[in-house]
């Protein structure tokens, strides 16, 4: 039973061109509002999206979980062994668990069609991506960073490494979102899929993995891991002025 | 000389450009390995330290050149396809990939074969042969992104992006991986430390790397030939291009 | 006042790998104007209809809007354009309101609630209106792009197949929805197997060839 049909009014008065065209005369301010309002729109609807899909998210992270459990069973439970192995073996990890994240970024959208909606839209597709990239760091680099403490304790890390370890991953883990994102958004829409966007990825993501692991070991040998985690928020800063530029390249590329 | 440069850059009229500087480029890569050949395994004299196993840097180094200054070329040429939207420059920059991994995969496998005899170990992890696998792992990712994307024009852009960011890469990956090396090896040697070099061992290099130069271009230019003809057939102009003299059917 | 020329299409070409799919294709669209593009199976509707949205990119020729040339994504294009495509761009885990309000802010301004209530009412899903769009059907899914394009206020519409899955009342809103655009001054480019509903003096016809 639905209510009495009321009058669009939608088109009353003669058709014109979005507002946005209006705003756009009207200066840098309007536009800022314009980037941060599009990083905000991205940012909070793929928040909703994927929160309605929690299923997802917990399976993400419990595979984090099961490969960090795996690796002492295949080399030795002995602490000393452990300690050596935890920092590349929890990073590594997390980069496998942000390799099979990544394709949640844009497939979905691009195969619901919502993709094409978005770079169509009027405002600045790089400030789109931007908020989506950060949606899925939240999501799925975040939980990885939170729990690695924990496991971090089960390859018996000691606690000032456990800090040094959860500052990396903080640091690392969004770069691999962003440099990841290159791949997802190349990777639309081709044969291969996941395996082929590993292939793309995994070299460039050889860096972040060096300092990141770099410096909780040098956290383990007692020297200051500093330098590494310098390294590190300096890729981030380059990653995050110039990677959404090549991210929203790729995806229009991808919708041609 | 602005003009004479367009005039090339639609693949109808570069095609038999590349015919003729391919095979003249060859004939003088034939040369020069010929002569380099004769200065590397010859003329230079046996290292002190290494022995006569150091020769193989004659072909190691060349190629290990060869593959960086490859990618960096195929890196311009996809700023042209992205830049001014030709087809020429993504056939150029899809030609290049293969030449620029088959050198990488020489120089990883030469330089297998200098570890061995003179550091006992074929792979020793040192920073620059690292660099250079993750180097040919880049380029595999670019061949493997072409094969996978089915619209050719949509292949190039994408191909295109993925190698600038992945020139933009190469130096980074360089220098974090000489990081990680000094971190965990020291200062000990490197395994890709040339010896001391004699002027001769020098000029034997030199001689290889132009060689190798040569024998890229050479290679590549048949290549975009080969893509030129595949991507461009049903156009007519091919067509005048069949010699129908060889089997009268017609 | 004499309806002004906003669209023009030039020497139009697109390929699909190494076939080609037309070429040549010139038209012009006036205010109030639209074009019904028909033709067999694979001769390009749907490639056409992307090169006038901005999405692709044409193997020749160009798109002007307003007068100037546009390449694809151009900013002077993006804020007049509706597209409607294959599939009807909604996500499965929001509701038909989410949906709409997300869509509506990101290209226009946010609405107020009463808005999108009135305009998912106008379509016939004023129940349904709060459930996640995964268990609606197809009918009901294009029903929501009908509402979308009745909230936000674009000038050139581009439709694929805007007939698909509409039973004759949700066609009977397609109707309305483009009588009014086209009153207003709005253009449409739509490809289409079945007439469009408006009045046929209004619609002029493209037709595209075989492919080769």
């Amino acid at each position: 039973m639905s209510r009495a049909p009321r009058q669009r009014n939608a088109h009353a008065g003669a058709l014109r061109d979005a507002p946005a065209e209006a705003a756009r005369s009207a200066g840098v301010d309007d536009a800022r509002a314009s980037v941060l309002g599009a990083i905000g729109w991205a940012l909070a609807r793929d928040f909703r999206v994927a929160l309605r899909s929690k299923g997802e998210l917990g399976v993400q992270l419990l595979f984090y979980v099961i490969v960090v459990t795996l690796f002492p069973l295949a080399t030795s439970p002995s602490p000393e062994i452990l300690a050596t192995l935890g920092p590349g073996v929890l990073w590594t990890s997390a980069l496998l668990a942000s390799l099979l994240s990544l394709p949640r970024l844009f497939a979905s959208d691009y195969d619901d069609g919502t993709l094409e909606q978005i770079a169509l839209s009027p405002r600045p597709l790089v400030a789109l991506v931007s908020g989506k990239m950060a949606a899925h760091w939240l999501t799925t680099g975040l939980p990885v960073a939170a729990m690695a403490p924990l496991l971090g304790s089960q390859y018996a890390l000691e606690t000032p490494m456990l800090g040094t370890l959860t500052a990396s991953l903080l640091l690392g883990t969004p770069i691999l979102s962003l440099l990841g994102a290159v791949g997802a958004a190349l990777t639309l829409g081709a044969r291969g899929g996941g395996t082929l966007l590993a292939l793309l990825v995994l070299p460039l993501y050889a860096p972040v993995l060096i300092f990141g692991a770099g410096a909780v070991d040098a956290a383990r040998a007692g020297v200051s891991a500093t330098p590494h985690l310098s390294l590190l928020a300096a890729g981030l800063l380059l990653a995050l002025v110039a990677v959404p530029f090549a991210v929203a390249a790729a995806v229009r590329i991808a919708l041609d | 000389m602005l003009i004479n440069w367009f005039r090339f850059s639609s693949p109808v009229s570069f095609y038999p450009l590349a015919g003729s500087w391919s095979y003249a480029l060859g004939a003088l890569a034939a040369l020069l390995a010929g002569a380099g050949l004769v200065v590397g395994l010859w003329i230079a004299p046996t290292d002190a330290t290494q022995g006569d196993a150091y020769r193989i840097i004659f072909i190691h180094v060349p190629a290990a050149w060869m593959a960086m200054f490859i990618y960096l070329v195929m890196a311009g040429w996809s700023a042209a396809t992205l830049g001014f939207n030709t087809r020429l420059s993504a056939m150029m920059a899809q030609a290049l990939a293969p030449t620029g991994a088959l050198m990488a995969a020489i120089a990883l496998w030469t330089g297998a074969f200098w570890g061995r005899p003179t550091w006992g170990t074929y792979w020793a992890w040192d920073a620059r042969m690292t660099s250079t696998l993750i180097l040919l792992f880049l380029y595999l990712g670019v061949i493997a992104l072409r094969s996978a994307i089915e619209d050719p024009r949509r292949a190039d852009r994408a191909c295109a992006v993925l190698a600038i960011v992945g020139a933009v890469n190469v130096p980074i990956i360089y220098f974090s991986v000489q990081w990680w090396n000094t971190l965990h090896q020291g200062s000990s040697i490197s395994l890709t430390a040339a010896p001391r070099m004699a002027m001769t061992m020098l000029a034997g290099i030199l001689v290889m790397t132009a060689a190798a130069w040569c024998y890229a271009i050479s290679v590549v230019l048949a290549r975009v030939q080969a893509i030129i003809v595949e991507r461009e057939r049903g156009a007519g102009w091919l067509e005048s291009l069949i010699d129908w003299r060889v089997g009268d059917d017609r | 006042m004499s309806p002004a020329i906003l669209l023009e299409a030039r020497r139009l070409a697109a390929q699909r790998g190494n076939a080609r799919l037309f070429a040549g294709i010139e038209f012009t669209l006036a205010t109030g104007e639209a074009l019904v593009v028909t033709g067999a199976n694979g001769s390009g509707k749907t490639t056409l209809l992307r090169i006038v949205a901005g999405l692709t990119i044409p193997a020749e020729g160009e798109i002007r809007w307003r007068g100037k040339a546009t390449h694809p994504f151009d900013a002077h294009l993006r804020e007049a354009v509706a597209f409607n495509g294959h599939s009807p761009a909604l996500k499965d885990e929001l509701s038909a309101e989410e949906n709409l309000d997300a869509w509506t802010r990101l290209y226009d301004r946010r609405l107020a609630h009463e808005r999108i209530v009135d305009a998912l009412d106008g379509v016939g899903l004023f129940r349904q209106r709060r459930l996640p769009v995964r268990v609606l059907s197809q009918g009901q899914r294009r029903r929501i792009g009908l509402a979308r394009l009745a909230l936000v206020r674009r000038t050139l519409w581009v439709l694929d197949e805007p007939l698909t899955a509409l039973d004759a009342q949700a066609s009977g809103v397609l109707g309305a929805l483009l009588d009014a655009h086209l009153d207003a001054g709005g253009l449409c480019v739509a490809a289409s197997h079945q007439p469009l509903p408006i009045a046929a003096d209004r619609a002029r016809g493209l037709v595209l060839g075989e492919p080769a």
